[in-house]
């Protein structure tokens, strides 16, 4: 019998190991197809021009290709989101995990669930038809298309990413840690703030990382709400165009293989992947450390 | 003294109600989420919304190219992503390759489920529409929609995996069974309530997925239903974003319409998922 | 001690890591006798036991060295699968598959492509565990429904069904009530008849209830081997006397 299982295991080990290669070729992929096009784009266009340059027209002439309106429109949209989800995720964490009975647990947490589950799209249709007509009667100088606008609702969109990394950090502070505190007499939030978040603080940074890795990369909301107007500003209230609704707008055009537009398309989209990908492997980094030590 | 502990009770009482209060930020935006959608959306709802073509009169509009589309797409992408994610995660905590390629790989799921979506359309639009000649075809898409979920069928089907007790595998091992035996005979079976969890939820990630598609360049208008893996096609999202992305107010309602749909759908399958999960954890436990 | 032995040890010593947990055993398991392995937990006799039909295997620090004999090959250089397909093993905790009564005992033979009539083998197996008249009617049923002792005696058929040379058993006891206990030891009793049997127990008075053969391990070492009667009534080391008498462990 042996030698027919033998063969069988070799050749189910063989078609396993084929399958796990797969996510190796998509990263490897990713990489060269990026490659492929953005190295012919820098023959063209200097670096320094790309990373400095304040003006990104390349679909109109004079063509420009300074990328950084669309790496401030990007981070603002980041910084914005950053202002919602940070304090609500942490504050919902911390509600979770220490102040909530069973009951509640049972009830945010799948609100939770369904809020990250949403699809981009039907955020980026709420702040258009929703939250910017609210910013409108606020501040009326709002533009129908503006960075506050997107970076609300991405903000919501990965608050339950923070709630959730952060709720699994306080859960693993050890018990008896929380109880040492609370038996010298502290209060909640003097335990909260001085054993439990200094304890996770690492992890904390974690979240908050690959949170706002997920915001940058965010694309359908920010595209139908902040629009399409590549400008250098640090206005949220004004239309502004993210790296990935540049590479949308681009998309629905008809833009000819090969042309130095299509190009533009690959170079942003490395930019993009270079960002995510260094908060990315921080993040994970903490957290597989954390993982490891805690065994 | 008595004083300090005033002023620290006091505090307590401002950071409970905080966090609660924060906390119920969350219910409170799904809440007005669902009613503004549904407030604005209910009025295109009716059957022929369900079972007609595009138009460019919002009261003859319809969805049934972007349903049907959503369907096929899905499908061809379960197909693909389903066999490879859950063998992959076999693979992995099974087979467990010690030394290196076996960390490189893993840590490469964990880095490729951060990768925007929208990178995944880029790769998509190279290799399989122009590389290999698929063209802006449901195939296309579908393949691109596998990559990109595949980090998370991994991620999840590994957990399932994991949760099955090794005494069950010392079990058949001391029968004297091979490891794919212990593997496809009872590791799998039992892990696979678990696995399908994930992979609906996987699934219905896909089903909101937008912008690879856009990259890709699925169309809009699309008056047809498809027919085979090559024909070009066009989903719920994107035709969700072409009505809400125009001036024209009639649209935004019409989008508000597909939303309806498109979440319903959605919650359908979480619920579904969170079945199976319910029903599972009450089996098995040694 | 002139029996047959269906498994010598010789020289074994196992290491995790850097740490040796057994050292240089010299043991003879008896044909048709049942030998009880018994000392202090963390003596290292689970360890050995486990290594008698390759399950350290999948401990990844886990070495060894030395020869087990079994059937004229080293156990050691065999292929693991026909090891354990010769020497079956009962486990501490009930580990049936979240199967059928059924279906827990033909997976074995099953797999191994047995011939046999699959409605016999459950019937011969079931009676051999002590198990047939309290489960004939619903062999169906899902294994996960049986009482701790009931699944413990499933596990025994399931290795029963094996046709097994030696069973292994890994303190079968220790997770089941006093009345499932007295079960399993009768069960122990009928089955010499058939089977060679090793039993790791920390609890004295069952081998000293069930072994013909007692081995007494101490911080990895064989300290005192021989005749159940022997060692309980006449140690002759002072160590095993004072673990019998109750003086530590």
């Amino acid at each position: 019998m042996t030698k027919k299982v033998k063969i069988i295991e070799f050749l189910v080990r063989g078609a396993l190991g084929i399958c796990a290669l797969v996510t190796l070729i998509t990263t490897i992929g990713i990489v060269l197809v990026l490659g492929s096009e953005t190295i012919p784009f820098f023959e063209e266009v200097s670096i320094t021009d790309f990373l400095f340059g304040t003006r990104w027209t390349p679909l109109l002439e004079p063509k420009s290709f300074g990328v950084l309106p669309l790496v401030s429109g990007t981070g603002m949209i980041m910084l914005g989101s950053a202002f919602i989800a940070l304090p609500v995720g942490i504050t919902t964490a911390v509600y979770l995990s220490e102040f909530s009975s069973l009951k509640m647990r049972a009830v945010i947490k799948p609100v939770l669930e369904v809020l990250a589950g949403i699809p981009t799209i039907v955020y980026g249709y709420f702040a258009l038809t929703f939250i910017t007509p609210i910013l409108k009667i606020i501040f009326p100088q709002t533009e129908v298309f503006n960075a506050a606008s997107g970076a609300i609702v991405v903000g919501i969109m990965v608050l339950p990413m923070v709630a959730s990394l952060c709720d699994d950090a306080f859960q693993s502070v050890p018990k008896a840690l929380k109880e040492g505190g609370y038996a010298l007499g502290a209060t909640s939030f003097e335990v909260i703030g001085q054993v439990i978040i200094p304890h996770s603080a690492s992890r904390i940074l974690a979240a908050f990382i690959l949170a706002l890795s997920r915001a940058i990369g965010e694309t359908m909301a920010v595209t139908l709400a902040s629009g399409a107007n590549a400008q250098f500003t640090f206005s949220p209230l004004q239309s502004i165009q993210t790296m990935t609704a540049y590479i949308v707008q681009v998309s629905l055009g008809d833009t000819p293989q090969g042309g130095i537009e299509y190009k533009t398309c690959f170079a942003v989209g490395s930019l993009l992947f270079l960002i995510t990908l260094t908060m990315n492997v921080v993040g994970q980094s903490i957290l597989f450390r954390y993982r490891r030590s805690s065994k | 003294m008595i004083d300090k502990f005033k002023s620290r009770k006091r505090t307590e009482k401002i950071f409970r109600a905080a966090c609660f209060g924060l906390t119920f930020f969350s219910v409170l935006i799904l809440v007005v989420l669902l009613f503004h959608i549904t407030m604005t959306g209910h009025k295109y709802l009716s059957w022929e919304f369900l079972t007609n073509w595009p138009s460019r009169f919002p009261h003859k509009a319809g969805i049934k190219a972007g349903i049907w589309g959503t369907i096929w797409l899905i499908s061809i992408t379960a197909c693909i992503s389903i066999p490879i994610g859950v063998l992959s995660a076999l693979f992995l905590e099974e087979y467990k390759i010690r030394g290196k390629l076996g960390k490189v790989i893993e840590i490469n799921v964990a880095n490729l489920a951060g990768v925007p979506s929208i990178v995944y359309g880029l790769l998509g639009l190279t290799i399989f529409v122009r590389y290999c000649g698929f063209d802006r075809s449901l195939l296309s898409g579908a393949m691109t929609l596998s990559l990109l979920i595949m980090p998370v069928i991994i991620v999840s089907s590994r957990e399932a995996i994991k949760a099955v007790p090794d005494a069950i595998r010392f079990g058949a091992y001391a029968l004297g069974a091979s490891k794919y035996q212990v593997v496809f005979g009872h590791v799998l079976p039992i892990a696979l309530p678990g696995i399908l969890t994930g992979v609906i939820l996987a699934l219905s990630r896909a089903i909101g997925e937008t912008a690879p598609l856009i990259i890709i360049g699925a169309l809009t208008y699309i008056s047809y239903t498809p027919e085979s893996v090559m024909d070009e096609f066009t989903v719920l999202p994107l035709q969700i974003y072409n009505w809400a992305s125009r001036p024209n107010e009639e649209f935004h309602y019409l989008a508000a319409g597909g939303i309806i749909v498109l979440l319903a759908v959605m919650m359908s399958m979480n619920f579904i998922a969170v079945m199976i999960r319910q029903r599972a954890s009450k089996k098995v436990k040694l | 001690m002139n029996q047959e032995t269906v498994m010598t040890c010789r020289n074994v010593n196992i290491f995790y890591g850097e740490k040796q947990a057994v050292f240089d055993v010299n043991l003879d398991i008896l044909k048709n006798k049942v030998t009880a392995i018994i000392g202090p937990s963390g003596c290292g006799k689970s360890t050995l036991l486990r290594s008698l039909n390759r399950m350290n295997d999948f401990v990844p620090s886990f070495s060894m060295n030395g020869e087990i004999n079994f059937d004229g090959r080293d156990v050691l250089k065999s292929d693991p699968m026909e090891v354990r397909t010769r020497i079956g093993m009962v486990f501490q905790k009930p580990n049936p598959f979240p199967k059928s009564i059924y279906n827990n005992i033909i997976w074995g033979p099953k797999i191994h492509g047995h011939k046999v009539n699959y409605d016999e083998l459950v019937e011969s197996s079931l009676r051999s565990a002590a198990l047939w008249d309290e489960v004939k009617d619903r062999l169906h049923d899902s294994a996960l429904d049986l009482s701790g002792g009931q699944q413990q005696r499933l596990c025994i058929a399931r290795t029963v069904a094996m046709k097994p040379e030696v069973i292994l058993m890994d303190e079968p006891c220790s997770a089941l009530d006093p009345r499932s206990t007295i079960r399993i030891e009768d069960l122990i009793n009928d089955l010499r008849e058939e089977y060679s049997i090793a039993i790791v127990t920390h609890n004295m008075q069952q081998a000293a209830r069930v072994s013909d053969y007692t081995a007494f391990f101490y911080e990895g070492e064989l300290i005192e081997y021989g005749v159940t009667d022997g060692i309980f009534t006449n140690p002759k080391e002072k160590r095993t006397e004072d673990y019998i008498t109750g003086r530590f462990g």
